[in-house]
């Protein structure tokens, strides 16, 4: 049994190490170590493509955490106060949202954004004045943003919605008692609570979007993120490089992996 | 006008005909009952019987199905928590976890509109931690304290606001014996200082007897009994009041004779017990249940052939068990028919007599104004 788990950890996370330990080779083959050298830090970073790619990762990942968490934050405060069978009904289709694969997501998501676009652009361009240019609903920053906020919406619901169940409900009700309006006790009770939930929720939501391939690669439209660059540049062949990328995306997303952990982790000690 | 409470403002707060139904649970039945200004009141009963229930209807929490609820004379039926003029301490104190004491205690100057000034709020918070013997415990957290620092902070918070009402939801049911003997005498003391009403919850009768003004005892959601703790003592309108307030000996039979001077009641071993009707408690006539309580404070216990006093009611037995109290003695008598008898012999008459062993023959006697004849249920 050990020596199974011990393979298992071995298949995971050796690729990973590989990758890690070739974006530190001198040499220029991405297939022999020649030596250890950052040299390819400094060409992956001083690369004007990979520069966009990843300034369009962040603008895509912060709007994504930072809509996901407030909507997520929203709903989850209303699911609570839902009941019976409508409740049932809501919980059970944000689980399957999470659960459905990205593949599926991205697709549907395509689909539907194409349809409902060869819809509209007919029409705006009919109802817009002579003479200047329509505006054409097109795939881009919008699309994917919104594709993965729809994922990530749902995590965050799950993390608030444990934290607001661990909650101790009298809490509201004293601070209500102490003549504290509902909104002041929502700010100065509710979200002191329920704040580290919430911030794990950005995080997570941030690292998905930044690292996510799948999705992006059906509705970013014309822009490149970094996954997506990270994949084209592939096909041309593996270099130190992509693994340099690779590297610092992963250190990256492990970083805030790990504060998301202890902000949860802090919370349930308490 | 019909929103005005009958009374002048000698009540503070006033349940009519109050009625509180979760889906199909009853939990406050077409309650009526009005609490005095600066009383210390209790609602005691058993787990379940609504006492949660209409303490939150008191605090806003819940809004009654039924019926009316006055504040200070003002009905308060739909208005929120946070715009009624009382406090609550909560069964688990819910302190704020992320505020340190102070803030906990500031907190509900801070919600006032206006805002009184820091200096003010300050001022009044540290009084407030002197009032309540923890003076340079602002700066801790909330959950560094004892149970019993706990307990004071959530009576601080809710007392820095001058409330016209205290609402204490059995507020030392989490401490220890000692500290919850000691936490009462605070209370008390405390009431007395502020001269607030206190509306008191709790399942502990001895609590509620040492502590209130006036008790009232509740049962699945209706008032069986209010009165002083004396009162329902002396003067138990049931079986069920007599059993929850202090210990008593229970003797059932039918009434054979309801006369003006007392009842005489025939147990189904022939023995008769004559004994009064409380003031309170519907009229008893011959042929129903009843049933005889007598306190085991008012039993006198004696040896078979010792001369008999002025006692009018004897009854011979064994006595099975003995417990030293300290200052009262407690025997198990177990008689012929009448069953286990409990009798409490006070020390001083104890030194003077002698005392028994289990398995001596005793003689047991009380006089018929020591016994009280009730209904039975
Ligand atoms: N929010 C609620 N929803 C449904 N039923 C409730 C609710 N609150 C109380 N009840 C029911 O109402 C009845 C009275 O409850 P309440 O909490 O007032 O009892 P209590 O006298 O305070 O009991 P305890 O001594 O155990 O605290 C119980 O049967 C309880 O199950
Ligand atoms: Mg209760």
């Amino acid at each position: 049994m050990r020596i199974y788990a011990i393979v298992v950890f071995l298949f995971l996370y050796v690729p990973i190490g590989i990758i890690v330990l070739f974006s530190f080779n001198a040499g220029r083959h991405a297939s022999e170590l020649r030596g250890l050298s950052v040299q390819w830090y400094g060409k992956a970073l001083s690369n004007p493509f990979v520069g966009d790619a990843f300034v369009t990762s962040l603008i895509v990942a912060l709007s994504v955490a930072v809509l996901s968490s407030l909507m997520g934050t929203a709903a989850a405060l209303a699911l609570q106060r839902l009941k019976g069978k409508i409740r049932i009904l809501f919980d059970g289709m944000i689980y399957v949202s999470v659960m459905i694969p990205g593949i599926v997501i991205g697709i549907a998501t395509l689909v539907a954004l194409v349809t409902v676009f060869d819809l509209l652009n007919p029409l705006l361009a009919s109802i817009w004045p002579e003479g200047t240019k329509p505006p054409k609903l097109h795939m881009g920053y919008a699309s994917v943003i919104a594709a993965h906020t729809l994922f990530t919406m749902s995590l965050v619901i799950i993390l608030v919605r444990a934290r607001i169940a661990g909650m101790d409900r009298a809490l509201i009700e004293a601070s209500m008692d102490l003549y504290a309006t509902p909104w002041r006790t929502f700010y100065q009770v509710t979200l002191p609570q329920i704040y580290p939930a919430i911030l794990a929720g950005f995080l997570l939501s941030f690292t998905f979007s930044f690292d996510d391939f799948i999705i992006s690669f059906f509705v970013a439209g014309a822009n490149t993120t970094l996954p997506i660059y990270i994949f084209s540049s592939i096909r041309r062949g593996i270099t130190p490089e992509v693994n340099a990328i690779g590297t610092m995306v992963l250190a990256a997303s492990l970083l805030l992996l790990m504060t998301a952990q202890f902000l949860l982790r802090e919370r349930s000690s308490r | 006008m019909p929103n005005q409470s009958t009374s002048s403002n000698e009540i503070d707060i006033e349940f009519r005909d109050v009625t509180k139904r979760f889906e199909d649970v009853v939990a406050v039945d077409n309650m009526s009952l009005t609490v005095k200004r600066g009383a210390f009141f209790s609602f005691l009963g058993p787990s379940g019987c609504g006492k949660t229930t209409s303490l939150r209807l008191i605090a806003g929490f819940d809004q009654p199905t039924q019926g009316d609820i006055f504040i200070g004379g003002n009905s308060v039926v739909g208005i929120p928590s946070h715009k009624r003029p009382v406090n609550m301490v909560f069964q688990q104190y819910a302190l704020f976890p992320h505020m340190d004491v102070s803030e906990n205690i500031g907190y509900g100057l801070r919600q006032r509109n206006p805002q009184p000034p820091r200096q003010e709020i300050i001022r009044r918070v540290d009084e407030t931690l002197e009032m309540v013997r923890l003076s340079g415990y602002g700066k801790r957290r909330v959950w560094e304290l004892s149970g019993g620092q706990q307990q004071r902070v959530a009576l601080a918070r809710a007392l820095i606001n001058h409330p016209t009402c205290l609402l204490l939801d059995e507020p030392l049911a989490a401490l220890d014996r000692k500290l919850r003997r000691e936490m009462q005498i605070e209370l008390q003391t405390l009431q007395r200082e502020v001269g607030i009403t206190f509306i008191l919850v709790t399942h502990d009768q001895e609590e509620a007897l040492s502590m209130s003004d006036r008790i009232c005892i509740m049962r699945e959601g209706q008032i069986v009994q209010s009165g002083s703790p004396r009162q329902l003592y002396d003067e138990p309108v049931n079986r069920y009041v007599a059993d929850f307030v202090g210990k008593t000996n229970f003797f059932n039979g039918d009434v054979v004779d309801a006369g003006d001077k007392g009842i005489a009641v025939k147990s189904e071993s022939g023995q008769v017990f004559v004994g009064m009707q409380p003031k309170a408690a519907p009229g008893l006539v011959n042929g129903s249940k009843a049933c005889v309580a007598v306190r085991p404070e008012m039993i006198a216990i004696s040896a078979t052939d010792e001369a008999n006093n002025s006692n009018n009611i004897t009854i011979d037995g064994q006595v099975t068990n003995r417990i030293f109290l300290g200052e009262h003695t407690e025997y198990l008598v177990s008689t012929e028919g009448c069953g286990d008898v409990m009798v409490l012999s006070p020390k001083s008459v104890e030194s003077m007599s002698r005392s028994f062993e289990p398995g001596d023959k005793v003689r047991i006697s009380w006089g018929s104004n020591a016994a009280l004849v009730i209904g039975d249920t």
